[in-house]
């Protein structure tokens, strides 16, 4: 079966993002298939590689990046609350004059659109959130 | 059609364990994980409301529960407690997960 993840809420502020990991996980384990994983709202900051949380404790960021990378996932940043939060990728943070950029490995920025389609091409959208 | 309904909130924090209950019909499920875990305590309303409702099945998420020290001789009778792949068989046997945020 195909799922639609959506994740609301950032890393280290709600237990959401845990959550949305935990589950999409065990989906794929299960053997099904994930068609996208959508960051939207404070969810973006799942999306940064900046991200440098203590040794002995869960990296969110780097799990996600991880999960991706096994199972080819598609993990798209909401572009307009990407920018609200200072999450670029390289091409928008050249259009934006900007020095840097911090997107995580395995993650792109698109817009709403891409949730949309989600919604119409999985089987199952589950939405994580505050 | 049923709907596998997720509820992340605690009933002694919001409303949404209630509005939940409200809405859900025969043959509908209530998941209750994060926070949403303490609304399978026995002895409370929220319990009190979850058992008035026996065409509605009611499940809570095992590691939440044990993350916030809620074995299985506080909770609510005819609970049934999953894991997080028994959270992905519930959302494949109903045709469609509401969360309730």
């Amino acid at each position: 079966m195909k799922f639609g993840i959506v994740v609301n809420e950032g890393p280290y502020t709600h237990q959401a993002a845990d959550t949305a990991y935990q589950f999409t996980k065990a989906v794929l384990e299960k053997g099904h298939e994930v068609y996208r994983v959508f960051f939207y709202h404070d969810g973006v900051n799942v999306g940064t590689r900046m991200t440098v949380p203590p040794q002995d404790e869960r990296h969110i960021q780097r799990n996600w990046s991880e999960l991706g990378e096994k199972y080819k996932l598609d993990m798209v940043v909401c572009i307009a609350a990407a920018q609200r939060r200072g999450i670029m990728d390289e091409n928008e943070a050249k259009r934006q004059g900007l020095d840097g950029d911090n997107i995580a490995p395995g993650f792109r920025i698109s817009g709403l659109g891409q949730l949309i389609e989600a919604g119409i091409q999985a089987d199952r959208l589950v939405t994580f959130g505050d | 059609m049923s709907i596998l309904h997720t509820v992340n909130k605690s009933p002694f924090e919001k409303q949404t364990l209630n509005s939940c209950i409200a809405h859900a019909l025969d043959g509908d499920a209530i998941l209750m994980v994060e926070d949403g875990v303490y609304g399978a305590i026995d002895g409370t309303a929220a319990a009190t409301q979850l058992a008035a409702n026996k065409n509605i099945s009611i499940y809570a998420l095992g590691p939440d529960l044990n993350a916030r020290g809620l074995g299985e001789a506080k909770l609510v009778s005819g609970l049934t407690i999953v894991d997080y792949n028994g959270f992905v068989d519930l959302a494949v046997e109903h045709d469609k997960t509401q969360s309730w945020l």
